[in-house]
């Protein structure tokens, strides 16, 4: 089939950056590293019963500085992607819309979700 | 719903087709439906992983054996891998308009997906039931 050089309508980089669009970004963002960290759940998992020998190679993984790095994001993209769900569904209960209101629970996503992530590593290291 | 003037197709004679990826509204409701579940899901096993932190292969072994804790496992694999493969295929399905490598990536997804889950679950199984 032939394409026609149709105009196309403005795509992301015409736009200023605002809430509402950086968040929907980090929604899709947090999920797909959430994906990826799959992996690591498996090899924990897989590695746990396997034997205390191979739960020692995954545990000395996460506890260096790297792999607590990792958890930190990987558990604050767990949160955000989380507590921003929680907001679309109750976007799709038809709640929420409101732009105050939009702007309002963006920012309580953002804050809850990083007051949960520094509350997971107090209990977990502190 | 009042229909338009130049429609003469009823609201079921539309909905029937299913529209353009005859799977009508499934795949956005299963989405929403595993979300849900999720949520209860994901922070009794926060709970669970938060106290394994740092603990020995004979403590975090103990308690992913219970089973309770293997039940929530079993649940946030299955139904967190099944959000995981519909979200990762609207992603696909948004910015790859090749169709072949779009239908190759749908697919290498599913089948990622599965293998994470099996063998996670079969990690599961090993635990609790012992060898």
């Amino acid at each position: 089939m032939e394409s026609i050089a149709r105009p196309l309508s403005p795509h992301l980089q015409v736009y200023r950056w605002q809430i509402s669009s950086v968040l929907s970004i980090l929604h899709r963002t947090s999920g797909a590293v959430l994906g990826m960290s799959t992996l690591l759940f498996a090899w924990w998992l897989i590695a746990l019963a396997s034997g205390p020998d191979a739960y020692a190679t995954a545990h000395g993984f996460f506890s260096s500085l790297g792999g607590k790095i990792l958890l930190f994001a990987v558990t604050w993209a767990l949160f955000y992607h989380l507590c921003n769900g929680v907001r679309h569904l109750a976007w799709d209960a038809g709640f929420g819309f409101k732009l105050g209101t939009m702007v309002r629970t963006g920012w309580v996503v953002v804050v809850s979700s990083v007051v949960l992530t520094v509350i997971s590593f107090l209990l977990a290291y502190a | 719903m009042a229909l338009s003037k130049t429609e003469f197709r009823t609201p079921l004679a539309r909905v029937s087709g299913l529209g353009s990826a005859k799977d009508g509204t499934n795949h956005w409701w299963q989405q929403r439906f595993t979300a849900v579940a999720l949520v209860p899901l994901v922070l009794i096993f926060w709970i669970i992983a938060l106290k394994l932190v740092g603990s020995s292969h004979a403590v975090a072994a103990a308690v992913l054996k219970k089973p309770m804790t293997a039940g929530i496992a079993t649940l946030l694999i299955i139904i967190g891998l099944w959000h995981l493969k519909l979200g990762a295929q609207v992603i696909v399905e948004d910015y790859v308009h090749h169709d072949g490598l779009k239908f190759a990536l749908i697919i290498a997804i599913a089948f990622a997906c599965a293998l994470i889950g099996l063998a996670s679950l079969f990690a599961i199984a090993k635990l609790a039931f012992g060898v």
